[in-house]
């Protein structure tokens, strides 16, 4: 096969990729976005293996490079094969509640894979004192295997298998820091004097800075984390790009690292966070929560059927959810609400806050499982001057994001984070399932304003009691 | 301690200032509670109905003897002198009308809590009469109109012709005038209201009424939550509106009360002359006064050109049971204010500015007025200067400096540019322009697409896969690699199938209304 034809035909597939990320922009070209992504892939992958088995020729002959025959198709069709298995397997029987830990394990591995083919690339080099190469494999290593350990650890803490509290080591940044300037002389050394126990060494070292900058990072910081992931699996195609000279994955990698990059950062600006001090680790203060005991007054409690008279009433209601919609499963309760009240007339909305949940859109994906229309499903922005003309707002399983200290509370952690202004509806019903601290571990003076009321108990369950007075009545 | 619940006294009172299940919440607090026989009856609470929900039934005099007694009316110098020394006593005792009642209460070492005398904050409107029995006035009004006037309210298309549907003028959009406007609208009319803080428009026109500005340059925001009165100019500028509309509605309620002070007088006698045969009107502050020019409290009159003018002034009372309920649950919710303890132990904490604008006398000395509470319902004049926000502020960089940073970078990238090889120029033109590229596509996104989009991102970025697929099995490559080449295929491929399926299964659950 002719180098033209391959390098063609990643051409057309690069072309093919970005327009699946510019059709998944809109709703209504999301599904011809992923169709472009899915043919990207097909044509680079069978072109590659055609390459690989039958060989490549190319007018200078350095570029030539020898079939591999049958048997290694055969390689490549079994491993391709029972990856294929696991990944639809994994991806058809996902909840849509578990998404973001299955983003943030597929992140690994594509960490892993950069990290495997970093050392092939050294291992099968032949001009070993080609400085460039050298250099590319090891930032490809480290890149990878920091996204490798990061992704791990993203996903325990999403997955409840570890605290979601942010680990702080004293000095933490400079522990960050240690690790980079250690890499960085080690890619210096290796250059000048390359070995493969520099190699290990550095990814040894690039896979505990992975482990210790997610680590240090909170529960309630992780849509901007697998985001941030997202954009480092990126980086590290895109370091394997160089060093194999594949522009395919040059302008994949960048494409996934830059969008992802900028995703990340849309986050932070709607947390008002810095971007660097959330890469960095940490929240870019020390983590410190005051554990002010200050006294916010009483709450007042709501039963069901209170709250299903409110409802009632009312002639618009906001949902608000959170990550405890999420965690009670509430969606389809919480669909069927909506049906019902849409059905009595009730101009019914939801709210969603950009960081509700533990990934980027994760409400709205849940919501769409529920089959919740997407056009009464609006962003924080578009709702937040009609709280005041609603009669009722639901907040389901939110906190942070709902929480008024962080406009008017200057020392609170949260100070200046946009937040959902529920406060101004006329009625406020909280769902709860205890008066504890949200995950910033701040409380919540919007809980014991006068017109807030709180529904104790599983969202779920609660959600169900207000459908069943609704239905009495 | 004990609560006693006497019978009313005033001639036509027939509300009561426990129902019996207020007395169950009373009784909750750790209180008992004795009513004096009869008390409820005339609001349909009979005598059995407290002895079930546990309260005592006493005769006569006897239920002055207790620690605590609530009422609705102000006392009778009479019933004054049967209150016990120490004793306290909740009621309506409008002090800033009546210093006299005040003073007697002071002489007799009682303890007078004035639940019209509930300053108007947030966490004080439970316990706030003025606005329950307003609500209930209000509604009142409309339906002792409507009983009056001799059309519907609506107006309807029927086979014997059609029927106009009539027109409410509300003045004063308090609470009793929005009760009379969503009580109008119910029945169909159309409601205009006017109200000399413009603040509550929004609310008028919340329960579908028309908001009629008054033209004037004076504009009152109110900063207690009570309207105040007026200047010339402004006076004037209503006259006129109301000179305009008198002709044209066939309703009018005036609402307009301000505490301490007679009614305005708003409507004329020519305005009410220029009305149409058959027009109501409901003065609403009759006992004050009145705000319509010959209007007479607690009668109906009908002027000469056969407008009626009703000044009743216990429109409250005419819904005695849902009165009774609606201050009984006043008082308990006063009560449990001030019992901490829910151990039936009164404790007034003078301290708390809901408590202490209530109490007027206390141990003999008198607490009349409050030091003033100045919390408002206005938007303007109360909102916080807007929250300082330190965190985001950055200080707008400077072109200058701008530029040098760039000319750094440019500079440190040509320097390493300088130093590579040439092919690896010409990847780092394709890396360069994918990284905008990346930038651009994404820079629109639509906030639900954000976990499709990632997981997209994260299958392609599976491209990976292509750079293992040409290290397997190479000739001159050991096992190692082709061992490590191997995984590297199938963790990547994982990443492609998985991402492109649930990105597909997530897609096809979005859809519109």
């Amino acid at each position: 096969m002719s180098l033209t034809l391959l390098q063609g035909s990643y051409i057309i597939a690069g072309l093919l990729f970005i327009l699946a990320l510019a059709g998944l922009s809109k709703h209504e070209s999301a599904k011809a976005g992923n169709t472009y992504g899915i043919i990207g892939m097909g044509i680079a992958l069978v072109i590659t293996v055609l390459g690989a088995v039958i060989g490549i020729d190319a007018v200078n002959n350095a570029s030539d490079r020898p079939g591999t025959g049958l048997p290694a198709l055969g390689l490549i069709l079994v491993a391709v094969l029972i990856g294929a298995a696991i990944g639809v397997w994994r991806a058809k029987k996902v909840e849509m509640t578990g998404m973001p830990e299955l983003i943030a394990m597929l992140h690994s591995f594509v960490g892993l894979a950069a990290v495997l083919v970093g050392y092939n690339s050294y291992l099968s080099a032949t001009g070993a004192d080609d400085k460039v190469h050298l250099a590319e494999v090891f930032i490809g290593v480290f890149i990878g295997a920091v996204t490798f350990t990061g992704s791990i650890i993203a996903y325990l803490k999403l997955s409840a298998r570890m605290k979601s509290a942010p680990l702080m080591l004293p000095a933490h940044n400079y522990v960050n820091l240690g690790a980079i300037v250690a890499f960085l002389g080690l890619t210096v050394w290796f250059v000048l004097a390359p070995s493969i126990w520099l190699l290990i060494v550095m990814t040894v070292i690039a896979l505990a800075l992975g482990l210790h900058l997610v680590a240090s990072i909170g529960g309630g910081d992780m849509p901007v984390v697998v985001s941030m992931l997202n954009s480092y699996s990126g980086w590290a195609a895109a370091a394997a790009g160089f060093m194999l000279n594949n522009d395919l994955l040059i302008i994949t990698g960048a494409l996934v690292g830059s969008s992802g990059a900028y995703l990340s950062y849309i986050m932070c600006t709607a947390m008002n966070r810095s971007f660097i001090s959330v890469i960095a680790g940490g929240f870019g203060s020390d983590g410190a929560i005051t554990g002010e005991t200050k006294d916010y007054g009483e709450h007042r409690e709501i039963t069901a059927e209170g709250a299903a008279e409110l409802l009632e009433d009312a002639k618009s209601v906001i949902i608000t959810p959170g990550y405890g919609m999420a965690v009670a499963q509430a969606q389809y309760p919480v669909a069927e609400l909506t049906t019902k009240l849409r059905a009595k007339g009730v101009h019914v909305r939801f709210g969603i806050h950009p960081v509700a949940g533990r990934l980027p859109g994760h409400m709205n994906v849940l919501l769409a499982e529920a089959k919740v229309p997407y056009d009464i499903v609006l962003e924080m922005d578009e709702i937040n001057d009609d709280f005041d003309k609603t009669d009722v707002v639901l907040v389901i399983g939110a906190n942070d994001t709902v929480n008024p200290a962080a406009l008017d509370d200057p020392s609170s952690p949260i100070a200046g984070m946009p937040v959902l202004k529920v406060w101004d509806a006329r009625n406020v019903i909280v769902f709860k399932r205890s008066m504890n601290a949200g995950y910033a571990g701040v409380q919540n003076p919007l809980f014991f304003k006068d017109n807030a009321q709180m529904l104790f108990g599983d969202a779920k369950v609660r959600v169900e009691d207000i459908i069943q007075a609704l239905s009495r009545s | 301690m004990k609560i006693g619940i006497p019978k009313e006294s005033q001639p036509g009172e027939r509300r009561v200032a426990a129902t019996p299940k207020t007395v169950s919440q009373l009784r909750a607090l750790g209180y008992d509670v004795v009513v004096q026989s009869g008390a409820g009856e005339t609001a349909s609470y009979p005598d059995a109905a407290y002895v079930a929900e546990g309260a005592t039934i006493v005769e006569g005099d006897a239920v002055w003897a207790s620690d605590i007694i609530t009422k609705i009316n102000a006392p009778s110098p009479a019933e004054i002198s049967k209150l016990p020394v120490a004793s306290t006593l909740v009621s309506l005792l409008s002090p800033r009308l009546d210093p006299d009642l005040v003073a007697a209460l002071v002489r007799a070492g009682v303890t007078g809590m004035a639940m019209d005398a509930v300053p108007r904050i947030s966490r004080a409107q439970a316990l706030d009469v003025l606005s329950s029995m307003a609500n209930i006035a209000g509604y009142r009004a409309i339906v002792e109109a409507a009983h009056e006037f001799g059309s519907f309210f609506t107006g309807q298309v029927t086979a014997a012709g059609k029927v106009p549907p009539a027109k409410v003028l509300v003045v004063g959009a308090g609470v009793a005038g929005l009760a009379a406007i969503g009580t109008a609208r119910s029945l169909g009319a159309i409601v205009r209201a006017t109200d000399a803080r413009p603040e509550v428009a929004e609310q008028v026109e919340s329960m579908g009424a028309e908001f009629l500005t008054v033209k004037a340059g004076e504009q009152q925001v109110s900063t207690d939550g009570y309207a105040k009165e007026m200047s010339e100019d402004y006076n004037a500028a209503a006259a006129r509106l109301y000179a305009e509309q008198a002709p044209d509605v066939d309703i009018i309620v005036t609402t307009a009360l301000i505490p301490g002070k007679p009614a305005p007088l708003l409507i004329t006698a020519d305005m009410v002359a220029s009305m149409k045969p058959g027009s109501v009107i409901v003065d609403m502050a009759a006992a004050n006064g009145g705000n319509v020019e010959g209007s007479v409290a607690d009668q109906l009159v009908v002027t000469a050109n056969g407008v009626k003018i009703i000044g009743y002034t216990d429109l409250a009372g005419r819904l005695p049971s849902q009165a009774s309920q609606l201050y009984g649950t006043n008082v308990v919710n006063l009560m449990k204010l001030v019992t901490p303890g829910k151990d039936g132990k009164l404790v007034l904490d003078m301290d708390d500015v809901v408590i202490r604008g209530m109490t007027v006398s206390k141990d003999g000395e008198l607490l009349w007025p409050p030091p003033p509470v100045q919390v408002s319902a206005a938007p303007l004049a109360a909102a916080a200067p807007p929250p300082p926000t330190p965190v985001k502020e950055a200080k707008p960089k400077s072109p200058a400096r701008n530029f040098t940073i760039l000319g750094i970078c440019a500079a440190a990238l040509l320097a390493l540019f300088w130093v590579s090889p040439e092919s690896f120029l010409g990847h780092f033109m394709v890396f360069m322009l994918s990284v905008v590229i990346g930038y651009y596509v994404i820079g629109n996104v639509h906030h639900a697409l954000h976990t499709p989009l990632m997981s997209v991102t994260n299958a392609i970025s599976g491209i990976i896969v292509v750079g293992a697929l040409l290290q397997i099995g190479t000739a001159h490559t050991g096992l190692v690699v082709s061992v490590l080449a191997f995984i590297g295929i199938l963790l990547a491929s994982i990443n492609v199938f998985g991402g492109f399926t649930v990105t597909q299964r997530m897609l096809a659950m979005f859809r519109r209304a």
